[in-house]
């Protein structure tokens, strides 16, 4: 299922991006490229298959956090993974044109 | 304060652009579509952002009179002499670069029928979709005595910028020993936990340079947002310096003489050697004047797509919209201008929005290496944004140290990331 990625390889030359599952817009407040070299991590570069065990982690608590735990506690592991794939899919979820 | 009624701009409108308004009414597919949007603070920025990422075919207009922004979030730190004002102001050539236009004008007057926002300097802007940011205005009206004169003795600072550098001067000039008031709105308002991260960081500066001074908070409310955390880190790291009178105790403020620095409340008088009025607020003047401001002063909107339940056409975000449980913040702003600009995109292009979950996340300092934060996760759900349960919540009322610096950490490492994604 994290294989659907390839086919939103064309977007990037479209006009318009994937549009955003439930949720996903929300990560880069936090996460956006601008937080590169800081506290937290941006989430750049990073395989949905990555983001996705994070969650899971963090959503049962086998890893500790401050806010995240009680992040991924408001999504399904089906959310999850469509946020995920998107993240992936969308590295550019901020700020450049 | 004056405010001109809906009916006088939209005649005003007719009158004055009546010569404007014969062009051809926009077809979608033959020109690119217009998204006109008023504010540039975080929930008006981060959707003109938003709404260039999502869609570069969508041309973008960004009606803010200011050239630069002040941010609220963690103006606090400069309050208490822990932070430049500079790191708080950030410019439009980001939103510029991205391919929006960015006009420094006030909005005055909007028609919602013929699709069209008036400009101080009385030009107009056609537009397809409309989204009305512009935050808070502070109620001059709400507390006898109160106004915009006395704002310049008594700092309310409650919108950054030279407010924030008064309060901030104030302290500085404040003897030992002397006596800190600060009065706390009924909800609904900008920043909940907002008023108690600034007595803590006030408190933080008191013990450092002043520490035979006291500061006393006079609320409307019997209770505030993550109340257990800031009452248990006053006793370890204030003990003694922080009073909190609750709405039950006589905390509500009736009155203020801004002659003697006194607030008047239903039990008593304080006065204050310096004094901070948080007044109650309500969405900014051109949401009345736009007529997507209800009676209660807020912005009642779709929690879906932010479109507003008093005008189709227009959407509204951040702090001058209600919708449910969301809190009024800048994290809040962010997440509902990236969902409301996915909406707008698809309402233009004729898709069906996606329904959406949205999140909040707001730290607050308690000291520089001490921060508490909540976390919720919304969804819609019988027209309201409401809290998934099982998620979000507070920080643990027992976490160590490391983990309170941890979050002081985040705090900042948030602001940049922020500010990064909505400015650079």
């Amino acid at each position: 299922m994290l294989l659907l990625g390839a086919a939103f390889g064309v977007m990037t030359i479209a006009p318009a991006r994937a549009e955003a599952p439930a949720g996903a817009s929300a990560c880069s407040g936090c996460h956006s490229p601008a937080a590169a070299g800081v506290a937290i991590p941006t989430l750049q570069g990073r395989s949905a298959e990555a983001i996705l065990a994070d969650m899971r982690a963090f959503r049962s608590g086998e890893r500790p956090s401050t806010v995240m735990g009680r992040i991924a506690k408001g999504f399904s592991d089906e959310e999850t993974q469509a946020i995920a794939r998107w993240l992936a899919e969308n590295d550019d979820a901020a700020p450049q044109p | 304060m004056p405010r001109p009624s809906r009916r006088e701009i939209v005649s005003g409108l007719a009158a004055g652009g009546a010569a404007l308004t014969f062009g051809a009414p926009h077809v979608l597919g033959q020109a690119e579509p217009h998204v006109v949007v008023i504010g540039g603070g975080f929930a008006g920025a981060s959707l003109a952002r938003a709404l260039r990422r999502e869609d570069a075919g969508v041309r973008v207009t960004l009606i803010e009179p200011s050239a630069q922004y002040t941010s609220c979030p963690i103006s606090n730190l400069v309050i208490a002499g822990l932070r430049d004002m500079g790191d708080q102001q950030f410019g439009y050539d980001g939103l510029r670069r991205a391919g929006i236009e960015v006009v420094h004008q006030a909005a005055t007057g909007i028609d919602a029928d013929a699709r069209r926002v008036r400009l101080a300097d009385q030009s107009e802007l056609g537009y397809d979709r409309l989204v009305v940011a512009p935050g808070i205005d502070v109620d001059f009206d709400a507390i006898p005595g109160y106004s915009q004169a006395a704002s310049g003795v008594m700092p309310h600072a409650w919108k950054a910028g030279e407010q924030t550098l008064l309060l901030r001067r104030q302290l500085e000039a404040m003897e030992d020993g002397g006596l800190v008031v600060m009065s706390a709105p009924p909800n609904p308002f900008r920043c909940p936990p907002g008023p108690y991260e600034r007595a803590s960081l006030i408190a933080h500066y008191l013990k450092t340079h002043k520490p035979k001074s006291k500061l006393i908070i006079l609320d409307a409310k019997d209770q505030f947002s993550k109340q257990r955390l800031f009452e248990a880190a006053w006793q370890d790291l204030y003990p003694g310096l922080i009073e909190w009178v609750s709405l039950s105790f006589g905390g509500r403020v009736t009155e203020i003489d801004p002659a003697t620095k006194t607030l008047v409340t239903e039990f008593g008088s304080h006065t204050a050697d310096v004094a901070n009025v948080i007044p109650p607020q309500r969405a900014g003047a051109i949401a009345v004047i736009g007529g997507v401001a209800d009676q209660t002063g807020w912005c009642p909107v779709d929690p879906a797509t932010f479109e507003s339940r008093l005008r189709p056409g227009i959407h509204v975000i951040g702090d001058a919209a209600v919708g449910g449980a969301m809190p009024k913040s800048a994290f809040a702003a962010n997440g509902q201008a990236k969902v409301c600009a996915a909406a707008v995109v698809a309402l233009l292009r004729e898709r069906a929005p996606v329904v959406p979950k949205l999140i909040n996340t707001c730290y607050s300092l308690i000291a520089p290496d001490y921060a508490v934060s909540i976390a919720g996760v919304y969804s819609p759900k019988d027209g309201l944004l409401t809290e998934v349960e099982g998620a979000g919540g507070v920080s643990p009322l027992d976490a160590p140290a490391d983990a309170r610096a941890a979050e002081a950490v985040y705090a900042d490492s948030w602001f940049r990331s922020l500010t990064g994604e909505v400015f650079a």
